[in-house]
């Protein structure tokens, strides 16, 4: 099977759709001539042309807007947002417009778009370059979004999303771009959005967390397993809505769960992952359930040691785990 | 006789009858949401009244069986023209189950139909407009020659929205025609506070295309106007932004007390030149509309009207637990 890197991963996805379906297009900041800032969309303008490339003015309310619009009238669109932390001008067009669409028109009208924006730290992107935004957009029913870790699940889960008729929120950690490598099939598949995945099957703790922290959760497991320590590590994959049959199951099975971000610690996705686990398994709990994840400070600074000290890593998981362990 | 207008615009005497027949129906829908609102039976009412002239007029300009419109909260006299019915306005109005628009969920003024391409809003000002931009971009990728048309506000065009729609048009050429219905009032803020050029169409030549300021109690000019620039988007020339000057004669809505900020002389005054009573004016110069046809035509939208009233307040109010559906789509 092939390997590919996770940001080959998406533009494997993009390609395949658009040669499904013609109604799939791309529109965004430099997405075109240039293939993205970070070449997420590499060689897309030489095949499909610039009328389904669509570099579009800096602007990126209309970019959300436009797509809404285009996605209205029964096209595919795939709108970039160069950052996740410049999606901001666009909220009122996610939250106001795409996510009650369906909702306010009685099922008349939908917003089939798909948004997808590279997230997160530790590339010296400051604050400004390094946020985690899916907080912002996790209490909005309406609202799809998926944050995937590995390049099969990539492919997997932005066709899905692409192929949805809902508008998908799709987050992609910018420095697993090209970090994070891994097999991919060749043919066409599709994952189901909504649906978390058991990415180690452990008995001792849980680690419940998503994207990039999923491979640090990994190799902290392998090296707690060289003490005895057995982790058992669920990607949530979809953020929201959240997958909770899969939540309870995994925190069931050992009683000890850790929950892993790299977004602020106070309201962030793992406190409503934990507020699942405390309803649903508290007398399968062995343990208080920990929350590791960044400081409750703005955003990611610049200087390296701030960066680090913001940013999570495989010793912080690591600590954390063994903390837990040992409890 | 006083000349006739209409007909060099290529307009028959029943298509400028049929114009008036849609302002007034929507006037008279509008009077009766009132009515309704003071006597407790309806919460919420956001009025039409002064600007049927530029909505029917710009409408009429369109072609109704493939246009798309996506209209602003004071739009009844569009989405009557696009083949929304009194009935289907009244049940929005009593929030009913039935309402096509939202099925009870959104306040009144909050339009959509698909069938009729009436595009679905809310109530954020003028994140419409970008989605008129998408379908117009849409529209041309699949090489059709509809046009999309949008509408707002003067207020509304300070938003980033439409600047940043409009530039979005203006660059890839697309089929939009922007029309802002200048009423002069935002609310309480007069457009003076609102505006630093002196029109909203001043505006257009940022965007790389046309703008024209219209008078907004004419539907003939509005027509012209409008009509002028769907065949310029049509031959892929692009969109234009058209300016309809009337005036706001209701206050904002039925929660507002337009005495707290406007003098009353000041709205008497702008009832003189009330399309209603101005368009009703020349069609009788023009011997379209005579005494009998006014008759019959009063007669017959009170009729839609009343029955209209009475079969959405009859109608079921949607199930309490049907709140959950579709907020996703359902199997």
């Amino acid at each position: 099977m092939p390997v590919l890197s996770y940001i080959q991963a998406v533009t494997q996805a993009l390609k395949e759709e658009m040669q499904r379906d013609e109604k799939v297009f791309i529109l965004g900041e430099d997405v075109g001539k240039r293939g993205g800032v970070f070449r997420a969309t590499d060689g897309l303008y030489d095949e499909f042309g610039e009328d389904r490339v669509l570099d579009t003015p800096l602007a990126e309310s209309a970019i959300a807007g436009v797509g809404i619009g285009a996605a209205m009238y029964g096209m595919r669109p795939v709108a970039e947002m160069q950052f996740a932390d410049f999606i901001m001008p666009a909220v009122n067009q996610i939250i106001s417009e795409a996510a009650k669409i369906r909702y306010r028109s009685n099922n008349d009208w939908s917003a089939p778009i798909t948004i997808r924006a590279p997230y997160g730290g530790g590339v010296h992107g400051a604050l400004y370059h390094s946020q985690s935004v899916e907080a912002l957009f996790a209490n909005q029913p309406g609202l799809k979004i998926v944050m995937p870790s590995t390049p099969y699940d990539v492919k997997g889960l932005l066709k899905a999303s692409i192929r949805d008729n809902d508008p998908v929120l799709f987050f992609e950690h910018k420095r697993a771009y090209r970090l994070i490598k891994g097999e991919v099939p060749s043919e066409d598949y599709t994952l189901p959005i909504g649906k978390a995945d058991v990415k180690r099957e452990g008995s001792d703790i849980t680690v419940i967390t998503y994207g990039l922290c999923v491979h640090f959760a990994l190799q902290a497991a392998e090296k707690l397993a060289e003490e005895g320590i057995d982790a058992h590590i669920l990607d949530l994959r979809t953020v929201y809505p959240l997958d909770q049959e899969a939540i309870i199951e995994a925190a069931s099975k050992t009683g000890k769960v850790l929950l892993v971000t790299e977004d602020n610690k106070e309201g962030g996705i793992i406190s409503e992952v934990s507020a699942i686990i405390s309803e649903n398994c508290l007398f399968d709990l062995d343990a208080p359930v920990k929350r590791l994840a960044g400081p409750d400070v703005p955003s990611m600074p610049y200087a390296p040691t701030m960066e680090k000290y913001f940013m999570m890593n495989p010793d912080k998981v690591e600590k954390a785990m063994r903390d837990l362990a040992e409890f | 006789m006083a000349e006739n207008r209409h007909k060099s615009l290529g307009l028959t005497d029943e298509q400028v009858l049929d114009m008036f027949r849609t302002m007034l129906l929507a006037r008279k829908i509008d009077e009766r949401m009132w009515l309704l609102n003071r006597a407790g039976k309806i919460p919420f009412v956001i009025s039409c009244q002064g600007q049927e002239a530029a909505q029917v007029g710009a409408s009429f300009a369109l072609d109704r069986e493939k246009d798309y419109a996506l209209p602003y909260y004071r739009d009844m006299g569009v989405v009557l023209s696009f083949g929304m019915t009194a009935k289907d306005l009244m049940l929005s109005g009593f929030a009913k189950a039935e309402d096509p628009n939202s099925g009870g969920r959104q306040m009144p003024g909050h339009f959509g139909q698909k069938k009729n391409r009436i595009v679905t809003g809310s109530s954020p000002v003028t994140t419409q407009v970008p989605h008129a931009v998408g379908i117009a971009l849409a529209g041309k990728m699949e090489k059709k020659d509809f046009v999309s048309i949008v509408t707002f506000g003067e207020g509304s065009s300070n938003q980033g929205d439409f600047h940043e729609g409009a530039n979005f048009a203006g660059v890839h050429k697309l089929p939009v025609i922007f029309m802002v219905e200048n009423n002069k009032y935002a609310i309480s803020v007069p457009v003076s506070k609102q505006l630093a050029c002196e029109k909203v169409s001043d505006r257009a030549i940022g965007y790389g295309m046309p703008g024209f300021t219209v008078d907004g109690n004419d539907p003939l000019a509005v027509y012209e106007a409008v009509k002028a620039a769907a065949d310029r988007g049509r031959k892929g020339e692009g969109p234009t932004l058209i300016e309809t000057v009337s005036y706001r004669l209701t206050p904002h809505s039925s929660d507002d007390d337009d005495r707290t900020y406007r003098e009353k002389e000041e709205v008497e005054e702008a009832k003189k030149k009330d399309s209603i009573v101005t368009f009703a004016n020349y069609l009788r110069e023009q011997n379209i509309l005579t005494e009998e046809k006014e008759q019959e035509l009063n007669d017959e939208i009170n009729d839609i009207v009343n029955e209209a009233t009475d079969y959405a307040e009859k109608a079921a109010y949607a199930e309490a637990e049907s709140a959950m559906k579709y907020v996703y789509e359902e199997e």
